[in-house]
């Protein structure tokens, strides 16, 4: 039944350009009311792989649909379900921040209202100021804004917080989840990993081309990836690391070995940036055999940094 | 555009669910729809309009121009004594007088190509264009939007340009209604084959910075090769004929048409206004300007 398909659904995605392929054969689906957070270092392929799912380029392989049209074919009834936050564009931005809006929300249907929105993205102080007069991130917050008019279905949200402060940042995760609240399905990619780690149900992690990694945020990478991390100064002066799912007792062990505090402890739970981060190098590790031989070289699961 | 596609079936999602929950506006309006693209583009039309009043550039190169140019030649031979005079001297109409045809095609010419090709090239490098093809706007209220711009604005200063020739310099009018209407049907088809030009030149460009840079060239070109800037009869036969290749010439020589005393007729090439032809030349450009924009316009380039 339709109630069930995904709305986002994609099938061994290729995409090439001329002789480089920037897309290698992904398969994920995202499902109805889900935030998918999508990562990848720049060059991965996300942005290819978000402008296939947009419409706004054809692929060169495999199956996609949004919304159950094949983006290539979307007519302008499903683009009016869709809510597109592109990166940054430099438009000349003659017109106020309401003008825009009103504009932009005569396009679609079923529009928000102009005044709910604008204070849902924190601009009323700003309504009545041509938007070329605003700041980098006020104006990615108007860009947000005129991704969430026409109320989509499905929110494309492509590093949107970029320039943001870190307040914005919290009004704007507010905001996402709000949108979720009622609904909305989001597809999001930002280099912000916290942001990912606050909003998204689900990631995907591209790099090379290839989906290296996908599952909820609360797994992704492994358990092993989440095992906390103890890192310390020996009386020696050598700075050790030992991955352990009891830390507290090795830091109780290291005591009573030491009979003294110590030096530099640290009890390290890893973050989602700190996953993705051991996710990508590994992924280029298996295509560099000189990164895999360092790798092997270190010694099992006690690491001397220093 | 068809709703089929989509079904009914695919909006029967916990979203939509949701959305009419909070009891705002149902789904009445239709989302596409000739009634919905002649609303949509209607509305361009003001937004469009606004926009280019609040741009400098559209401003001053191609509203103000044919101002600047009518002003510059009357100060400059002004003083030379009138154009088209008998050989002892009397008669003939003045500077500003010979002029005024020319800066209205002139102004024709700028509003519609020069004005779209720039603006078109610049939406498409500042990104505006991929926003806009990321909405549910049908291309062709979009194209309506420009049109209507070329069409209000090149009105509005036809209007003016006609009043500052009649109240600044002195210049008489036809006062023939026969000579009104003609003016009428040369201005609109004029400007719309302008308008089409402007979306097709458009596409030229390999960016937004350098659009100014490809487009004005070509429209300066046109402008002295067509009579607006050099009085057309003293041309050599094959600039003339060269020039009626292009639609500013028949342009230029539809305002002359009605704007200049008949007698100034025996000074074309074919020794009279030919309307016929100049309706012809304009709808053949017209023709060509629609179809080649309808064929390159694109929201984004696809680089496949």
């Amino acid at each position: 039944m339709e109630l069930s398909f995904p709305v986002v659904r994609v099938r061994d995605l290729h995409k090439s350009y001329g002789a480089f392929e920037a897309i290698r054969g992904i398969s994920f689906d995202i499902e109805a009311g889900e935030t998918f957070a999508l990562l990848g270092p720049n060059g991965a392929g996300k942005s290819t792989a978000i402008e296939i799912l947009e419409g706004y380029r054809d692929r060169s392989s495999g199956e996609v649909s949004v919304l159950g049209v094949d983006p290539q074919r979307g007519g302008l009834a499903w683009k009016s379900r869709l809510g597109i936050v592109l990166q940054s564009t430099g438009e000349s931005g003659n017109v106020t921040v309401t003008e825009q809006l009103t504009h932009f929300a005569g396009l679609y249907p079923r529009p928000r209202r102009v005044a709910e929105v604008i204070e849902a993205v924190g601009l009323e102080s700003q309504a009545k100021t041509r938007i070329s007069k605003l700041s980098g991130g006020q104006r990615r917050r108007v860009d947000v804004a005129l991704g969430i008019i026409g109320r989509p279905e499905l929110l494309f949200l492509d590093e949107p917080t970029t320039g943001f402060d870190p307040e914005a940042r919290h009004q704007f995760w507010g905001l996402v989840r709000r949108l979720k609240a009622e609904g909305t399905t989001i597809l999001l990619t930002t280099h912000y990993l916290d942001e990912a780690a606050q909003l998204g149900d689900r990631a995907g992690v591209i790099n090379d081309g290839l989906l290296i990694d996908i599952g909820a945020i609360g797994e992704i990478g492994g358990a092993d990836a989440r095992v906390p991390l103890v890192r310390w100064r020996e009386p020696s002066g050598v700075l050790r690391e030992k991955r352990t799912p009891e830390p507290a007792r090795l830091v109780a062990e290291l005591v009573a070995a030491s009979g003294a505090e110590p030096a530099e402890l640290e009890v390290i739970r890893p973050s989602l940036e700190d996953i993705y981060l051991g996710l990508v190098r590994g992924s280029r590790a298996l295509n560099d055999d000189a990164d895999a031989n360092t790798a092997d070289l270190l010694e099992d699961d006690t690491e001397v940094l220093a | 555009m068809s709703n089929n596609e989509t079904g009914s079936g695919g909006r029967g999602t916990s979203t939509t669910a949701a959305a009419s929950a909070e009891g705002r506006r149902p789904s009445t309006r239709p989302g596409t729809g000739l009634v919905t693209v002649l609303r949509v583009g209607s509305s361009r039309v003001g937004y469009e309009t606004r926009m280019y009043f609040r741009t400098t550039d559209s401003v001053f190169f191609t509203f103000l121009f044919p101002f600047i140019m009518l002003a510059i030649f009357t100060a400059a031979f002004g003083s030379s004594g009138n154009i088209g005079t008998a050989p002892d001297g009397s008669g003939g109409i003045s500077v500003g007088a010979y002029y005024l045809p020319g800066m209205l095609a002139a102004g024709m010419l700028l509003s519609g190509v020069q004005n779209l090709a720039v603006d078109i090239a610049g939406e498409k490098g500042d990104g505006t264009l991929k926003r806009l093809g990321g909405t549910p706007l049908s291309p062709l209220s979009y194209f309506i939007g420009k049109i209507g711009q070329v069409l209000v604005t090149g009105v509005f200063q036809a209007a003016l340009l006609i009043l500052v020739a009649r109240v600044l310099l002195g210049i008489d009018l036809p006062t023939d209604p026969e000579k009104w209407l003609t003016f009428a049907w040369v201005f609109l088809l004029g400007v719309i084959t302008s308008a089409f030009l402007g979306i097709a030149l458009s596409a030229l460009p390999r960016s937004g910075k350098s659009a100014t840079a490809v487009v004005i060239p070509i429209v300066l070109v046109l402008q002295f090769i067509s009579g607006v800037y050099l009085q057309f009869y003293l041309l050599p036969d094959w600039m003339q004929n060269a020039a009626s290749v292009f639609p500013l010439k028949w342009m230029a020589q539809g305002m002359r048409g009605v704007f200049l005393p008949d007698s100034f007729a025996s000074l074309e090439q074919n020794e009279s206004w030919d309307f016929p032809l100049i309706a012809l030349n304009l709808l053949i450009w017209l023709v060509v300007g629609l179809v080649l924009s309808r064929v390159t316009f694109r929201w984004i380039r696809k680089d496949t």
